[in-house]
Parts: structure tokens; sequence; C-alpha cells
């Protein structure tokens, strides 16, 4: 069974919330796919056990020995990559998309084309069963790829090693990289806070996984910050069909468990905040 | 003019951190001070700054598209050099079965397949990726928000075309995309200056250092500002100080703040000492940058 | 009749694949000789697409049922288009899958 932790906004606590459920479980394959921030590995500090290159995509570069600077190329790229400069063509990397259609028409056969394979994922063991992160290399820019591969890796993983659960820590927003973490999974948990830009990036998460038919619950986390705009939340989650699994209270522990590098449920399990937790996530496997 | 600043993107490694408050701030310091500028809203996923900036009036839309590829397959041959040309798999094709179809989803809209057949079998129609929005707060000061329509991959081309709507003004900030992905990356590659917002956890730590990590490959000259402070340690501030990077505010961990927030509010209209202080922060950053790039 | 399966080495006695569109090698059975050819599956390493590529692929050698562990939306709906009949199976062996036709 996988279960996605996503939330659209960030900062709503969802890592805190992914490594609650991972340490209230005797074994889980937990994936960090939140790889532009993957942070999980602080908290736990796994074992790294495999280390694996990921090829996130091609990038065009020229043979300044071949090129003649005829600027043919520059025409046909649609990104904006290419530029001239005092007779020198050449290639800025951050907008180079790979489609290697320059290297396909230029006339001199002066471009060639190089796999970017800086990124790497890893999968290692924790204290409640192994884990799978992703780091991608700065500069190179498929996150969606990588994290399709920490997902593959860790179905692997949990395949290999009879695990059962597998609790995927999520990205931010709602775009490539979101959208490959939570397509095929058996249920998808949103953390959202009661602000106005938590409810605005809600719909759109919401619009998401509605739209894909994936089982989808929502917590509310802070919830006390603001009570009225919580009240809005669970109003348009009624109305939507959709779930509020449970609701968290504002808690300074949380934070504390995170500078211990603890999760809040191992740091203060007798604490009011780990009960309501350990509540939703009971909920959540009896619902999936 | 060597120390003029332009652009300054408000970005940070970590989500929820705290850039959409500083950036709609410092805009509605400076748009107050009546100075020539704009705001663009660049994290087009989930773009915020207009729920805080409610007085700007929508002055325009524009749509943002991509160009895929239209198969007429009355001039087709079979040939299939335009699916060996797409290097995104976007082309399905069965050479026997004289099957052809294009997977709109995964195609990046390069045009390589048009070039590749000799039939003029391929036109092009406009996919919608998303919307570019205008508010003008002034006729010196707008928000320029990109948004992208949900279900869409990839936000760059919605946050390239807004930064593009931008350049008419003599100042502009960017609100940019969490991470250090290709949106980030799309974002801050235009600015002259990064303003890296953060909180004092190990987790906002952590994402500061990759997202340092990627400033420094793309020569880009930053500082740091954090928010939530108290909350947390403080081995942030021995970071900051061991690798010799400008603290340029600090804003206190309150839970005023956060419920002022939470409906909308902006601090700088609320309270006379943070307009003070967010108008410093701008003076903050422009000797920073002079100092830089000297 | 020609059926894929998804497979993780090139021998009869290999795991299937879990992965469809990024198995290491397509098992492909011909019920009339009973034989089998493992092909290294071209879409393995592809950036994005691998489920298409990979139908794409075994369309071409004529297959007309695959047997996967899961497959994705794209690949499904371009089976379904195609009139490949989809099998589900998990850990077995090839020969095992085999058995069966």
């Amino acid at each position: 069974m996988e279960i996605a932790v996503i939330s659209g906004k960030g900062g709503t606590g969802k890592s805190s919330i992914s490594a609650a459920f991972a340490t209230l479980q005797k074994e889980v394959v937990l994936a960090d796919c939140d790889v532009d921030a993957a942070n999980l590995y602080l908290l736990f500090n796994p074992v790294c056990e495999e280390e694996q290159i990921v090829i996130s995509g091609q990038k065009a570069v020229i043979n300044q020995d071949k090129c003649i600077a005829c600027g043919e190329c520059i025409d046909y790229c649609r990104f904006d990559a290419i530029i001239k400069k005092d007779d020198k063509v050449s290639i800025v990397e951050t907008f180079c998309d790979g489609c290697l259609l320059c290297s396909r028409i230029c006339p001199q056969d002066a471009i060639d084309i190089i796999d970017e394979d800086k990124s790497r994922i890893y999968a290692g063991s924790f204290k409640n069963g192994k884990m799978v992160y992703g780091r991608l290399a700065p500069g190179e820019e498929n996150t969606g790829k990588i994290v399709s591969k920490v997902r593959e890796k860790a179905k692997q993983i949990a395949k290999e090693f009879g695990i059962k659960t597998i609790i995927i820590d999520g990205p931010p927003g709602i775009g490539c990289s979101a959208i490959s973490a939570i397509i095929g999974v058996d249920s998808v948990v949103v953390v959202t806070e009661p602000t106005l830009s938590g409810l605005h990036d809600l719909k759109r998460t919401l619009e998401i996984t509605t739209s894909s038919n994936l089982q989808t619950s929502v917590i509310i986390n802070k919830c006390d910050i603001n009570p009225e705009m919580s009240s809005k939340i669970e109003a348009y989650c009624n109305q939507k069909h959709i779930e509020v699994i449970g609701k968290l209270p504002f808690e300074p522990l949380v934070v504390e468990a995170m500078v211990k590098c603890q999760s809040i449920t191992d740091f203060a399990p007798d604490a009011e905040i780990s009960k309501l937790i350990g509540n939703i996530y009971s909920k959540i496997r009896a619902t999936t | 003019m060597r120390n003029l600043i332009v652009k300054i993107a408000i970005a940070s490694g970590k989500g929820g951190t705290g850039k959409t408050f500083i950036s709609t701030n410092l805009f509605n310091v400076l748009q107050k001070q009546e100075m020539n500028l704009a705001l663009v809203d660049c994290d087009a996923e989930e773009p915020n700054a207009k729920l805080f900036l409610t007085e700007g009036k929508l002055k325009n839309t524009y749509e943002v598209n991509q160009k895929v590829p239209v198969v007429d397959e009355s001039k087709c041959t079979y040939c299939g050099k335009c699916a060996e040309y797409c290097n995104y798999n976007a082309i399905f094709f069965l050479k026997e079965a004289k099957v052809i179809n294009v997977l709109e989803d995964l195609c990046h809209g390069c045009g390589a397949c048009s070039v590749a057949c000799s039939y003029s079998a391929i036109s092009e129609k406009n996919n919608l990726l998303g919307y570019v929005n205008t508010f003008e707060f002034s006729p010196k000061s707008a928000l320029i928000e990109a948004r992208i329509k949900v279900g869409v991959y990839s936000s760059v081309n919605v946050i390239k075309a807004a930064i593009k709507k931008a350049s008419d003004f003599n100042l502009v900030l960017f609100d940019a995309p969490p991470g250090t992905g290709c949106p980030f990356i799309q974002t801050v590659v235009q600015a002259d200056y990064v303003v890296l917002v953060t909180e004092p956890t190990p987790y906002g730590l952590s994402d500061l250092k990759q997202s340092i990590e990627t400033l420094k490959g793309m020569n880009k000259s930053y500082g740091v500002i954090i928010n939530k402070a108290g909350l947390g340690d403080e081995k942030i501030y021995d970071y900051l100080n061991k690798e010799n990077i400008p603290l340029l505010m600090s804003v206190p961990f309150d839970k005023n703040i956060a419920v002022s927030y939470s409906k909308g509010e902006l601090l700088t209209d609320l309270n006379s000492e943070w307009e003070e202080k967010f108008s410093q922060l701008y003076n903050t950053i422009r000797e920073e940058y002079g100092n830089s790039s000297n | 009749m020609k059926i894929a399966i998804t497979s993780e080495r090139n021998s009869l006695e290999s795991k299937m694949d879990t992965r469809f569109g990024r198995c290491a090698f397509f098992a492909i059975y011909d019920t009339e000789t009973q034989t089998t050819d493992f092909i290294p599956n071209p879409a393995k390493d592809s950036s994005e697409g691998a489920g298409p590529k990979a139908v794409e692929f075994i369309a071409s050698k004529g297959v007309s049922k695959v047997v996967a562990s899961e497959f994705g939306g794209k690949a499904k709906s371009l089976l379904d288009k195609l009139q490949i009949e989809m099998l589900h199976e998990k850990d077995k062996s090839i020969a095992e899958v085999i058995q069966q036709f």
C-alpha cells in the first residue's frame, strides 16, 4: 500500500506528519519525494546502502572546433537557449531543454549531446525500515524524473523485503513533481493550514487528486491559528465530498522534536498531538 | 551604472518559510513610496501574492500557450522521421500498422517533428498552459501573476512569459517558486540578486544549503532573511557567520504575525515599525548588491 | 500468437519485472513454435514516456497479449487502442507465466 502525504502550499507540516506516520509503523519503506528539499534523512539519518545514478535528461553543447558560427541553430531553438556573442555561438545550459533539434540541423555537425548524470537516488535503512531519497544535482532540473525513480526504487525494496507499506513524502506545488509523487498511489493525504493561501492552494491540489480519481483526505494543521478559516476549509471539503480526516493544533513540541531530530510521535509519544496523529493514521489505514 | 539593481528574486528552498510574506510586504512599502516597480508572482503552481495585495485592479490577462503538433494523415507517408526526431517519446508510431499518435502530455513544443517532416504533414496548434494576469496599483506599479492551468506539468513557460511582461519597470521583484528545480532556476537566473528566506530549524538550514549550492553554481549574489526567529535552534546563525553570508533581516516568530498572515493582511499596513523595517530592507539589499558587484 | 512478458533478466528462470515501461527485458513467447526470445527493452532508460515507447516496441513485434504487474495510464490507453490484451501477474518466473498458455 502506498500512502502519499502532500501539500499544495509549502511549510504546512507535511514532512513532520509523514515522519510521524513512518514511525508509527513497525516496518515501512519511506520514500522522500520532496527531492528539492529532501529533509527526512536529517531526521532519520539512514545508513546508505545503495547509490543509483539518474540520467535526468540531455543537454546540447557546442563543439567550438567545428562551429563556424553560422547561427542557424539559433533560429530553430524554441527555448531561446542559443546565443551569439562576439561571433561565438554558445548554449545557455539553464535554458536548454534537451530536444536535440539543434544537433540534428547543424550543417557542420558541431553540436554534441551529453547526458545529465549528476543526480542520484539513495536507499538505506533507518530504525523503522527502509528509506529511499533523491538528490537533485544543482542545475539539473528534471525533478519529476527523480521522483518517479525514488518511487520505483521504494516499490522494488518493498517487494524484496516483503514490506507492505510505503509512505511517500511528496513535494509542494501541483506541477510535474507533485503529480509524479501521487499518480497511482492508494491514498493521498493533503496537509493544509488555515490561511488564505492554504485554502487557495488546497483547492488547486484537490483538483489534481480528484481528476486523477485518487482516494483523498485532508488534514488541517495548526487549525487554531485561525479557527474561522479552518471552518471555511472544512466546509469547502464537505462540499467537495472530501473527508477532513483530522485537525491538529499548533504545537511548539513539533519544532522541538525536529530540532532533536526525532519524529513527534517518538519524541513525545504521550503528548496530545501524537495521539491525534496516531488516530489519523489508523483512520487512513482503515479506509485504504 | 554598475550597481543599479533591477531584479530581486525572493526565494526559499523549503516551502512555507514566508517568501510571499516578505515579497508582498516589500512590494507594498515600495509601492507606497511611489516607486516604479513590479512584483512578479513566479510561483505559478500556487500563486498567492494577490491574496495579500488586494488593492490591485486586474488590467489584463494574457494566455500562455505551447505549440503541439497535429498530423495530417492524408499527407503522412508513415516514414517515422518525426518520431525519431522527438526526444520526448511524444509521437507514438507503428510503421507496419500505420499508426501515428501525438501524445500531447509528453510534448515539449520544441518543433523538431515539424522540421523532420518532408511531406508538410505536420502543422501546429496551441495548447493552453496558463495565464499571466497583470494587476495595476498605480500607473507606476503592478503585480504580474503567473498561474498555470491545473494539470499542466511544467510551469516554466508561464513563468518566463510573466517575467518578460515586467521588463519595462525600473525595479522588479520576483516571488520565486520553492525548491531548487526548474521553476526556481528559471526564475533566479533572471535576477541580479537573490534573497533567500529561511527559518531556524534543521529543515530550514538543510534547504538553505541546497539553495546556496545551486546559486553558487549560477554565480548569483545572495543574502538571507530569517523568518520565525526564536523558533528552533541557533545553528543557522553559525552557518551564516562561517560562510560570511549577509543576514538582511530577521523576523521573530510571533503568533500575531501568523494570525494576520492567515487572514491575508499585510504586516506593513498594520504596523508602522514594520513599514520602516521593510523600507530599510530594500536599502540593505541595494548596499549588499553594490558590495558584491564591486 | 505472441505474448510479451516483463522480465528482470534474460532467462526462463528470471522473475517478472514489476515495471512495464522500464522493465529490463521483454520475454516474447510464441505459442505456435513454443519458443521464447528475450529482448532488452529499448524504452528502459527513456527520460519521459517510457510506457508509450515500450508499447510501441512490443506492438512492432506483433504481440497480441502482454503480461505485467501494472500498467501506467498512457500505456494502458495505447494498448487498449491497439487491442493488445493486458494480463496482470505478480512475482512469477517467466517459465511459470508461460505455462498458462
